[in-house]
């Protein structure tokens, strides 16, 4: 019988991502109750040294697979080592990052294992042995418990910043193991020809821990200055609400909401967002909600836990200068 | 060039979702269905490729007949014909089931580039398009911001998003790419635009024109299997920040997020 908990960790240039060790932490947990082994697979060219780190969050096992052809992402080359290693182990559940690669690479894997994916979750647990995972549809305007049907194994991905992190145990260290697989070039179908990054670095809005978001109040691209002030002072990202976006003040990837980027940071500050339904859906997991605007019957106060009636010319600025006197 | 584009209709983004008593299904009393927005991108995309290397543009959708307006508006900005599959059986098909429905259509036809939304604004499962490449056994690039097709549309180039940065992929066609918003302004259908669709051919299938068992979709395919909907949590009342002035209401602002939510 399939037995044990995989996560698929994640890399970029060798150096792992938070969100490898958000699945190891919960995968923890769910092995535990399982009785179980937790498994991490890492794959990538001259890894092998990071194993270490994700048996300190609670891994058992690692399974590296290092190739040069695996330093990047691409669906091919992951899916079918993923899939070769799977096959030969038959774990009962796999998990990873609802992150760009770990969408990508589970839909393909799901549909080579002939198995079903549960997609961004937000909540697992095991019921009869088996994995239950819940999960936000439209958005997060509602959300779905969802079981699976004849998978083997059961594939899911946990959305970033959601699940807690486990302590790291200097003590504890996982089996180190090669992971055996074959990698044919005929299979790599796609090339990876350049990596273009973001000027300045800035987290990505899906994996940020605050977000200042600005939306039609700002009333100009030019004034977005503001907020991109604040967000250096408290080291977040600048977000924005799709009529921003529309109207070409921001680019697309800054929209934040139902046709954007759905985000769950620490902080949320909602500045001139008067809180349409398609945008409350995006950020509404959010830890804590700020919300500036000039009209107290805006509905983004109905889901904020500080609301600031006032105009966010006036109060962003004497907040990031309020808060310079403390930081 | 044969273009093909994997459509679904969904409810429009300002939808008030309201959960049916059963606890399985939403309400869809009332709802404005609309073709779902990362599909609108995919059609134009479709269309801009054919603009410039020349072809047809097939439109495909799975779901009851209202999903034919969702095709007939991409017939109206400029597809050349659309598929739908409408089969009472389909009811409660996952993502997988649906995909294999899309590639038994696709199979009977000739193809170069396969484009889908990157999700829908609906379930958002978001791997109806992998699945699809994987069943076809082709390479997807999926949320993808900027697409070149070579002249000779033989390769294609695609930005792919990931988180800060973009990736620039190459890969042979065949290929599917799934769109981010963001790859182009997708255009309004214009009144003959409207009139022509009217006329483009538009094919019904069943799955026993298709040759699918209807043990293979529905529920009773499903490997994923929706025990229950839930409303989101509700937050609990939040507090309006006092102060005589602007100045006075950001200070006490900073002081709270610091010591009361110790958030900065």
């Amino acid at each position: 019988m399939a037995q044990g908990i995989w996560i698929v960790a994640e890399q970029r240039e060798g150096e792992l991502r938070k969100i490898s060790f958000e699945l190891v932490s919960e995968a923890r947990r769910l092995a535990d109750t399982l009785g179980q082994l937790v498994t991490a697979l890492l794959l990538g060219s001259n890894i092998k040294e990071k194993a270490a780190e994700l048996g300190k969050y609670g891994a058992d096992k690692v399974i590296v697979a290092d190739d040069e052809r695996l330093a990047t992402y691409t669906t091919d080359a992951y899916a079918s080592v993923v899939a070769q290693l799977a096959q030969a182990d038959e774990p009962a559940i796999i998990l990873l990052g609802a992150s760009v690669q770990g969408k990508d690479l589970s839909g393909r894997l799901s549909a080579r294992l002939g198995v079903g994916v549960a997609q961004d979750c937000v909540a697992f647990w095991i019921e009869n042995g088996n994995l239950v995972a819940k999960r936000p549809i439209y958005a997060g305007k509602a959300y779905a418990t969802v079981t699976y049907k004849n998978s083997v194994p059961q594939i899911a991905t946990a959305r970033p910043n959601v699940f807690e992190l486990n302590e790291p145990d200097e003590s504890r260290s996982a089996e180190v193991v090669d992971g055996q697989f074959s990698l044919d070039d005929s299979e790599l179908k796609t090339k990876v020809a350049e990596i273009l990054q973001e000027a300045g670095g800035k987290v990505d809005l899906t994996e940020a821990e605050k977000i200042v978001s600005g939306g039609r109040g700002m009333k100009g691209p030019e004034h977005f200055t503001i907020l991109e002030a604040l967000a250096e002072l408290i080291d977040a990202t600048v977000g924005a609400s799709r009529s921003v976006v529309d109207a070409g003040w921001r680019p697309h990837g800054d929209q934040v909401g139902q046709t954007g980027k759905v985000v769950s940071p620490n902080l949320y500050i909602a500045c001139g967002i008067s809180g349409a339904i398609q945008h409350l859906a995006g950020m509404s997991t959010s830890k804590v909600i700020v919300a500036i605007n000039k009209d107290p019957d805006a509905p983004i106060f109905q889901k904020a836990d500080y609301g600031v009636v006032g105009d966010l010319f006036e109060v962003v600025p004497a907040l990031t200068e309020a808060l310079k006197k403390v930081l | 060039m044969n273009i093909l584009v994997c459509l679904k209709q969904v409810p429009d983004t300002e939808t008030q979702i309201r959960i049916a008593p059963d606890s399985r299904a939403i309400v869809t009393d009332n709802i404005k269905w609309v073709m779902n927005p990362y599909d609108e991108c995919a059609v134009e995309e479709a269309l801009r490729i054919k603009e410039k290397v020349g072809g047809e543009v097939t439109i495909i959708g799975v779901g009851p007949q209202r999903v034919t307006e969702a095709i007939r508006t991409a017939l109206a900005m400029g597809a050349d014909k659309g598929i739908l599959v409408d089969d009472p059986a389909l009811t409660g098909t996952d993502s997988l089931g649906i995909a294999k429905v899309l590639a038994t259509v696709i199979k009977e036809l000739e193809y170069d580039i396969i484009l889908c939304g990157k999700q829908g604004v609906d379930d958002d499962y978001g791997v109806v398009g992998s699945n699809v490449a994987e069943l076809l056994d082709i390479p997807q690039v999926s949320v993808v911001v900027k697409l070149e097709v070579s002249d000779d549309g033989s390769k294609i180039k695609a930005h792919k998003e990931v988180e800060g940065g973009t990736y620039v992929i190459e890969a042979a066609l065949p290929a599917l790419i799934t769109a981010q918003k963001g790859l182009n302004e997708p255009r309004y259908a214009s009144l003959p635009g409207i009139m022509k669709a009217k006329k483009k051919p538009l094919d019904i299938k069943t799955l026993a024109d298709l040759g699918i068992d209807a043990g293979e979709v529905g529920e009773s395919g499903a490997k994923i299997q929706v025990v229950e909907l839930t409303p989101p949590e509700k937050r609990a009342a939040g507090k309006i920040v006092e102060g005589e002035t602007p100045e006075e209401k950001a200070a006490n602002l900073a002081t709270l997020l610091r010591e009361e939510a110790k958030i900065v």
